[in-house]
């Protein structure tokens, strides 16, 4: 992922984001940090082409988002998992469907992606609710359910904004190995989070932001 | 509504849900990507299978406005009525059996008569009225020509065999009534058609509507979808595919009311359907199953038309 000189505006306020120049390798691990309302949240939609820069160029995956054309967006956007903060679960699906979304979308058969569903939900602690409904679910049981979804498919981007949030230390903890074991198998990992001792912990560089400018803070 | 109440409601949408999860072996299965359809569903199916009813109707009546213009264009093709006036001290009776056997002879025709002085005053009588009034009158002698279907002789060559018997006669070979009846024909088939064709626009404004509404309310769903990589065209498959179904179950239940009631007509009415301008046969059911499927079509491309072009305004 390769940012060059983007700034991005809401109507005629004064840029968010300004003059953002960076590389994002694959396989990269990075948390993504700043105060409330610095512009993570804005910074991972136009990851995620939900937003389009007001200005600069944006690179994924080696090409350039402002030339792709409508319909190679959907294959573009398969390839990132992404939690966004008010997580968008779907309320008529339970567990199970909701985290196998990406891989209905994808093409594949219920009776394929059966078995990895039922795992990965165990492993974020919800082989007891693979049948509940989003609105049974408790606010960290959701927050884990949209992981699960965002990570089900293997994307090459994870992006997270506050995965951890709404969770016990110990489940925060799984998560962070979750996403490091992802990492591990290749996907590129960026993870927005106020907790800093999880940061800490995790030995990974910071992007932070700071009156719109984003600056690199290597890894301890 | 109550907490307690709404609560209630929730549980048993949920466990309707669940249903739908598993199969009859209990095996999973993908649930709809759609929620489930809502009162809103049952009202557009009422307004679907209205419309379907009508159109339904429109076609039937066509094929029996049909039917009645070929009966009547048949009965006028296949004869034709001769004028005849005596000359000199020929009788009228005379002059009729003369032409009538004249006629007889003409290549195209298979039998001629001379009518009856009484059928000729019968046929004048709903006209004229009183019988006294008819005494008064001079009344024409007319001859009655069968004409040969595959060959039917013309007026000219029937005209020509009279003059040269001698016989002043005029000959009607219906031509002018027949010009009304097919124009009559044609046009109550092409107002069928249109009105059939109007429906079936009314039913795609009204699908395209409700899919436009459906896309509204499904805001977040369709956000999802996008991000989680999902094409246009499979979004706008879910509502298609919602919308045929929906418009072929209200395409069935139109069609069956409109048999149902045309049913009744050719029973009531006998052989001939309710009335002779409109003689209903069984085989006209043999339209209605196409009914719900061309509804369906027409939903399947309203929604679809619909949903790509909302879902690009959304993007």
């Amino acid at each position: 992922m390769r940012f060059s000189g983007v700034g991005l505006r809401y109507g005629r306020a004064p840029e968010v984001l300004s003059d953002l120049t960076f590389d994002l390798a694959p396989g990269s691990f990075h948390f993504l940090a700043g105060p409330s309302g610095a512009g993570k949240t804005s910074l991972l939609r136009m990851m995620q082409l939900d937003l389009p820069p007001t200005r600069g160029l944006i690179h994924l995956f080696g090409r350039d988002t402002s030339r792709l054309k409508r319909g190679d967006r959907p294959f573009v956007r398969r390839r990132i998992g992404a939690v966004l903060h008010d997580r968008r679960l779907l309320d008529h699906l339970d567990a199970f469907d909701n985290v196998a979304l990406p891989l209905r979308l994808a093409g594949r058969k219920v009776a394929d992606y059966a078995a990895d569903v039922t795992e990965l939900l165990a492993w974020v602690g919800l082989s007891d609710r693979v049948g509940a409904y989003p609105a049974a679910l408790s606010s960290g049981e959701q927050q884990r359910l949209a992981i699960a979804r965002a990570v089900v498919a293997r994307p090459d981007l994870i992006l997270a904004d506050e995965p951890t949030g709404d969770v016990d230390h110990e489940m925060a903890v799984r998560i962070l190995r979750l996403f490091v074991e992802l990492n591990r198998l290749g996907a590129t990992v960026l993870i927005a989070s106020h907790d800093q001792e999880l940061i800490a912990r995790s030995g990974k560089p910071v992007l932070r932001i700071d009156a719109g400018r984003l600056l690199l803070e290597p890894a301890p | 509504m109550t907490t307690r109440s709404k609560a209630r409601k929730a549980a048993r949408r949920q466990a309707a849900l669940k249903k739908t999860a598993f199969n009859r072996a209990g095996r999973r299965r993908a649930a709809p990507l759609l929620p489930p359809g809502d009162a809103q569903d049952a009202t557009l199916s009422f307004v679907v299978g209205v419309l379907c009813f009508l159109a339904c109707l429109a076609v039937i009546a066509a094929l029996g406005a049909d039917r009645a213009a070929q009966g009547w264009r048949g009965q006028l093709a296949g004869s034709a009525t001769v004028i005849v006036r005596p000359k000199g001290d020929e009788t009228a009776d005379a002059a009729a059996a003369r032409a009538a056997e004249t006629l007889a002879g003409v290549k195209g025709v298979v039998e001629a008569a001379a009518l009856e002085p009484a059928k000729a005053r019968a046929l004048l009588k709903p006209w004229v009225g009183d019988d006294t009034v008819l005494d008064d009158l001079p009344i024409p002698r007319l001859v009655t020509v069968d004409l040969d279907p595959h060959a039917p002789a013309t007026a000219d060559a029937m005209s020509r065999a009279l003059t040269g018997a001698g016989v002043d006669a005029s000959v009607d070979d219906h031509s002018l009534w027949l010009k009304d009846v097919i124009r009559a024909g044609v046009l109550a088939r092409a107002a069928a058609v249109a009105a059939a064709a109007l429906l079936a626009c009314a039913a795609a404004a009204v699908i395209a509507f409700a899919t436009g509404a459906g896309l509204a309310a499904q805001r977040d769903l369709v956000s999802v979808l996008h991000m989680a990589g999902a094409q246009d065209r499979y979004i706008a498959g879910l509502f298609q595919a919602r919308f045929a179904a929906l418009a072929a179950l209200a395409g069935l239940f139109g069609a069956l009311g409109a048999g149902a009631l045309a049913a009744g007509v050719r029973l009531l009415g006998g052989g001939e359907g309710l009335t002779p301008a409109l003689p209903l046969a069984w085989s006209d059911l043999a339209v209605l199953p196409a009914c719900p499927l061309i509804a369906a079509l027409v939903a399947l491309l309203a929604a679809r038309a619909t949903a790509r072009r909302l879902l690009k305004r959304m993007a």
